[in-house]
């Protein structure tokens, strides 16, 4: 008989506890489920935003860098996160840049606003191949009619173009002449003329990019540049590359912290329900545990510890639903918002998750420290 | 009126020590019930010898309740002197009567009170950490695991466990830490009448072979006749 008795097995002392912890989870299997996918949704509410945040940003700044260009030049009043549409510059504004020393190239867009995110640019295809080296065409090339466009994969995809596809984009029919290689520019490019005459601005641009002789001189020349072009916004392309952050958007990281604070709301009222049913549910079980000596702090810890693990547990499921929305974003809206994976805001996001788990969980366990043993003792 | 010794002071037979563990002088309670004062406890004073298993008997509303909660440091007395194993109740602490319970005073319910998502085990495991010590069974505790007979059902939790089985187990809780004295609350108040005598046959072994300190309160004369003395509680005062 005593041989099933673990006698002198030296059992770690804190082993029973974490049982009863594990077990007090376990005992109620659709409560403890509900409570970690909440606290699941609210992770995967701020890893999405996050990621979305980051991936928009980065997959805008690496287009405007694979254009090849030092500087750009944007209108007046633009932010790099703002919808660009309108040209304000007149084409003139190349040739004055042409003049300045050490500009090699100098070429010009015009930028439509389509239904957020996209939108369609009109570009020189000549200066623009001799700048960035042109696009990577997947199926056929640049546009060679006035209607001609150019879609990346993405896009091609989501919308099911190939090339010879027609699409009625900003009430006009365009052709589809080419499925490019994402990543470099704009996802919707046509020819810089015809979008200028069906937006009415003929002979002027949205934005500018200019290449030098020597990129080294790129904060020279956007110097220079600035007391020629008229006090339009000019930013060397390393200088636009450190604008694209989230840091640098004040709107963008106050929706941030807008969406983090809902989501801790949403923590906080889910785990004080559950954690207050709890210790209704367990009021004979936390009198049985004062009876024999358990002091107030250790029925704190258990509900602490029960809470924290609710809070691991919807953090660790909260970031497998983010691959999963990552990977709908990608595969039914592939041309539209990207959303990475960033991995520093995992112990963040969970940080975030135990703050409003821990917060929800404060009341109940005053209620638990606070009950009267005898009390608790008959409690039916 | 105490039976086997005179006015509820004194010792037992058995393994009784004559050194009174448990001295209570003059204990009263009052609890306020609403705008109405409940006297439960009205100058109660008793002796328990280290060694003795003596049976409080009482009718419903006697104080006999109250005195089980006070001696186990459950809830403070209004006035009197209780000192148990040497320590004084009266003005100690509520983190000076946790400490009591972990150390000092076991405990058997009528309910039993196990908790229900541990193993029999681990239901008494629990009561050796909080009390701080190592979550293992010594030999001795091995011995007394076998005489209360449920061994073989430590792995199952408390709902496959009959009532006897239950009952067992809490009493080997109660004891793991080996406490000066075994509080005991209708402990047969829920078992059928094999059961009953099972339970306190093994309280009364307990008592005899360990020579464990052991108060059960009781309405129950019969279960009364397995301890070695009875003490009369009425009105809230020893009779």
């Amino acid at each position: 008989m005593a041989s099933i008795i673990p006698c002198g097995s030296g059992v770690d002392l804190t082993t029973v506890l974490n049982k009863l912890i594990f077990a007090n989870l376990t005992h109620r299997p659709v409560r403890t489920l509900l409570s970690v996918l909440a606290i699941a949704v609210e992770v995967t509410m701020i890893l999405t935003l996050v990621g979305v945040s980051h991936g928009t940003l980065d997959s805008t700044k690496d287009r405007a860098k694979a254009v090849g260009a030092d500087i750009m030049v944007r209108p007046q009043g633009s932010s790099v996160m703002s919808s660009l549409s309108g040209a304000p510059m007149p084409e003139a504004y190349l040739t004055l840049a042409m003049q300045q020393p050490h500009v090699a190239a100098a070429t010009g867009t015009v930028v439509q606003s389509l239904q957020f995110p996209d939108s369609i640019t009109g570009l020189d295809f000549a200066a623009f191949n001799k700048m960035s080296g042109g696009f990577r065409y997947i199926k056929g090339g640049d546009p060679v009619d006035a209607d001609d466009m150019v879609v990346d994969e993405d896009y091609a995809q989501q919308h099911h173009l190939k090339v010879g596809s027609k699409i009625m984009l900003i009430a006009h029919e365009w052709n589809v002449s080419g499925v490019a290689e994402g990543g470099k520019l704009a996802r919707i490019c046509v020819k810089l003329k015809t979008l200028q005459e069906i937006e009415g601005t003929p002979g002027h641009l949205t934005l500018m990019y200019v290449k030098l002789d020597d990129p080294g001189l790129a904060e020279q020349v956007a110097d220079q540049l600035k007391g020629t072009l008229n006090d339009n916004q000019i930013y060397s392309i390393n200088a636009l590359m450190d604008a694209y952050s989230i840091s640098n958007i004040g709107m963008l990281k106050d929706f941030i912290w807008v969406v983090i604070t809902v989501a801790v709301v949403v923590g906080f009222i889910v785990v004080f329900m559950a954690m207050y049913t709890a210790v209704l549910e367990r009021t004979r079980e936390i009198g049985i545990i004062k009876a024999v000596g358990g002091g107030s702090g250790l029925v704190l810890s258990i509900l602490l510890r029960e809470t924290v693990l609710l809070a691991i547990g919807g953090t660790l499921l909260g970031i497998v639903m983010t691959y999963g929305s990552q990977w709908m974003m990608k595969r039914f809206e592939p041309g539209s918002l990207v959303q990475e994976t960033v991995y520093y805001w995992w112990p963040i996001a969970g940080g975030i998750a135990i703050v409003g788990a821990v917060l929800g969980a404060v009341v109940p366990g005053v209620k638990a420290v606070q009950q009267d043993v005898t009390e608790a003792l008959s409690y039916e | 009126m105490s039976e086997g010794e005179a006015g509820g002071v004194g010792t037992s037979a058995g393994v009784a020590s004559g050194e009174p563990i448990i001295v209570v002088r003059g204990l009263t309670k009052v609890y306020r019930v609403g705008e109405v004062d409940v006297h439960a406890l009205r100058g109660v004073d008793l002796e328990i010898a280290r060694g003795e298993f003596v049976a409080i008997i009482g009718v419903s509303g006697s104080g006999k309740s109250t005195l089980f909660h006070i001696l186990g440091g459950l809830t403070p007395p209004t006035a009197g002197t209780v000192v148990i194993d040497g320590k004084n109740l009266a003005h100690m602490s509520n983190r000076e009567r946790t400490d009591l319970r972990k150390t000092t005073v076991g405990f058997v319910f009528q309910k039993y009170n196990l908790l229900p998502t541990l193993s029999a085990e681990d239901n008494i495991k629990i009561v050796e950490y909080i009390g701080g010590r190592p979550t293992k069974f010594t030999p001795e505790f091995v011995g007394v695991l076998k005489l209360l007979g449920i061994t073989d059902r430590l792995k199952h939790k408390p709902r496959a466990l009959s009532g006897g089985e239950q009952q067992r187990v809490a009493i080997a809780r109660g004891i793991v830490n080996r406490p000066a004295i075994l509080l005991a609350d209708e402990p047969t108040g829920n078992l059928d009448s094999q059961n009953s005598t099972a339970v306190l046959k093994v309280m009364k072994d307990l008592n005899e072979r360990t020579g464990q300190t052991i108060l059960m309160i009781t309405h129950d004369p019969e279960a009364a006749s397995y301890a070695s003395r009875k003490v009369h509680i009425r009105d809230g005062r020893i009779v």
